[in-house]
């Protein structure tokens, strides 16, 4: 048993797992590249793994860290800022959420796919860059109204002598 | 002889979030296991519903498809289909700032150094290609299709599918091969206990030696908890704008960006449209009043006009239509039944329907009703909606509906009728 371990690197059940799972998979994918579109398929796979990892989890990670940087710098320098209340999360949630819908549904908010939308709807996708704008404003007002509040609960905290 | 790691990403001290560490990763996973598994459960009802084994209906070639039948009774409630496929596009949608968390916590291993440590170590990241790849293609082309952007060139059905076979393999394996480390993580930390910390007690992971946890953190800007709460607020937000478009009722109108999410008029015919008489290449001759419907079995068919079919026995069943992307509507149709077409032309007992339209071409011109939807008292061949002839767009002059039945197989414009041994 040890000695399988020292060669393969892993257990038993770690090789049969991936024996089993890989026959499947290479199965799926046999079946996929003999279809007529099979390098635009094989493109989309690879460039979906790509793209998430390469561009946009690094893209969100420097935009996140810059963003910090610059709040961080900006909290000091607010008028009554508080140090206690990081002023950080209540612009990366909105920021985040209205990011994740951006990524979801900009083909509607952007509107690449008009043309195919109104052959099977019978209209044009209208509003959605609206809507999304709106949504943004919603979540970052609401974000900016939670921060006042705990400003205000941190201060009252601090003005109000210890018991 | 071991290299030193290449610079950027491949040091060690590059990545420093003190959040990531394996219980972090094991939460994240505990939470999307149960939804992809739930996902992939409805995707492949969703196949089995369009009867991919009455012969012309299948997608997928059947000689080649390895999926189990699961199949519903026609009997159930007509909304089976629109509940099945809107749990599977919502619960997608849903799912992924869970995914794109996931995938975050476990980024450092992507330039672990040296690249390959050992034989295992080489299998597990080739299965690992296949999962995040799998994932991130299915997630993708599920979101495109759903708004109609079709950025590619191969079949989405066909892609989809058995893109989902690879992401579902290597997701097993995946879960098998993890599953002690979550376990370890759990009993090491407890399941929640980490959940308690505030912004000032977050620590690193004390998992010494583990490769996701930081050997140079940085000062924490969030908890745990506030991680899992922004991931928990994104789903939420994408529930909220997305889910009308399948439940309807007051909802519809939060469906600001729900691709089906338009609030219609108030008419009988104001309800979503899939495919118009336009783009299905409808000519007003084709269903013009010289339009008529054959209906045939074995030797003997009967060509009847849309008066003829309004002197026929009339049916009215409030039946749903569900949408494969997601949404559904639910209308008072009212048609002669599927069954008094098969007993007119003395059809034989336990047939399948082929329906045709007269749409010339296109990819669901056509669909073969199983025995159970031919039989069943609710299934119609409907000639009005809600108390008024169809509108052209929505299949004028007659259109089938039945209990459960995926909306591109109500087939619209219907031009024949022949019922089948099965």
């Amino acid at each position: 048993m040890s000695h399988f371990k020292d060669r393969y690197g892993a257990s038993p059940l770690h090789l049969i797992a991936h024996v089993i799972g890989l026959a499947i998979a290479a199965y799926a994918l046999v079946q996929l590249l003999g279809e007529k579109h099979w390098v635009n398929f094989l493109g989309w796979f690879l460039a979906a793994a790509l793209l998430h990892d390469l561009v946009l989890l690094p893209a969100y990670s420097a935009a996140d860290r810059i963003a910090g940087a610059v709040m961080r710098r900006l909290h000091v320098r607010m008028p009554g800022g508080d140090l206690r209340v990081p002023i950080v999360n209540h612009v990366r949630a909105p920021a985040l959420i209205s990011g994740v819908l951006l990524l979801i549904y900009f083909p509607l908010i952007l509107g690449p796919g008009d043309a195919a939308y109104f052959s099977a709807t019978g209209h044009h996708p209208s509003g959605y860059l609206r809507n999304w704008l709106l949504i943004t404003v919603v979540l970052f007002g609401g974000s900016a109204i939670i921060y006042m509040a705990r400003v205000r609960a941190a201060r009252s905290r601090r003005s109000s002598p210890p018991t | 002889m071991r290299s030193d790691p290449p610079p950027g990403p491949f040091q060690p001290t590059f990545w420093r979030s003190p959040l990531r560490g394996p219980w972090l990763t094991s939460v994240l996973g505990s939470l999307l296991g149960p939804a992809i598994l739930i996902i992939a459960l409805t995707g492949l009802i969703s196949h089995d519903a369009y009867h991919p084994e009455l012969r012309g209906n299948a997608t997928i070639d059947p000689a080649r498809d390895i999926a189990p039948l699961i199949q519903f009774p026609a009997s159930w409630p007509s909304w089976i289909y629109a509940l099945t496929q809107g749990i599977h596009i919502t619960l997608g949608l849903v799912t992924i700032p869970l995914l794109l968390a996931k995938l975050w916590s476990v980024i450092p291993k992507l330039f672990q150094w040296p690249a390959v440590r050992s034989a295992a170590n080489a299998i597990e990241r080739l299965s690992l290609l296949l999962l995040v790849g799998g994932a991130l293609f299915e997630f993708a082309t599920g979101v495109l299709n759903i708004q109609y952007a079709y950025l590619w060139h191969f079949n989405f059905v066909v892609a989809h599918y058995w893109g989902a076979w690879v992401f579902f393999a290597a997701f097993l394996v995946h879960v098998v091969v993890k599953m002690p480390v979550v376990v370890r993580s759990y009993r090491a930390r407890g399941v929640l206990k980490p959940l308690r910390d505030d912004l000032l007690h977050t620590k690193p992971e004390p998992a010494a030696g583990d490769s996701l946890v930081p050997v140079a953190p940085a000062a924490p800007t969030i908890s745990r908890r506030g991680l899992l709460g922004l991931v928990g607020g994104a789903s939420l937000t994408i529930l909220l704008v997305n889910l009308g478009e399948s439940v309807g009722g007051p909802l519809r109108r939060l469906a600001l960006l729900a691709p089906r999410g338009r609030v219609f008029g108030t008419g009988p015919n104001d309800f979503q449209v899939n495919r118009t008489v336009a783009s299905a290449g409808i000519t007003p001759a084709l269903i013009g009043p010289d339009w008529r419907l054959s209906v045939s079995a074995r030797a003997r068919t009967v060509s009847l006009s849309r008066e003829q079919l309004m002197a026929m026995p009339q049916r009215t069943h409030e039946l749903t239509i569900g949408c494969v992307e997601g949404w559904s509507t639910t209308q008072h149709w009212q048609g002669v039944r599927i069954a008094d077409l098969a007993a007119l032309v003395g059809a034989p007992p336990r047939a399948t329907a082929v329906v045709e339209s007269v749409q010339p071409s296109g990819l669901y011109r056509s669909a073969v009703l199983s025995t159970e939807q031919v039989s069943d008292e609710r299934s119609l061949l409907a000639l009005h909606v809600n108390g008024v002839p169809l509108s052209p767009d929505h299949g004028y002059p007659a259109r089938v509906i039945a209990p459960g039945l995926p909306g591109v197989h109500c087939t619209k414009w219907v031009g024949r009728v022949t019922f089948v041994r099965s």
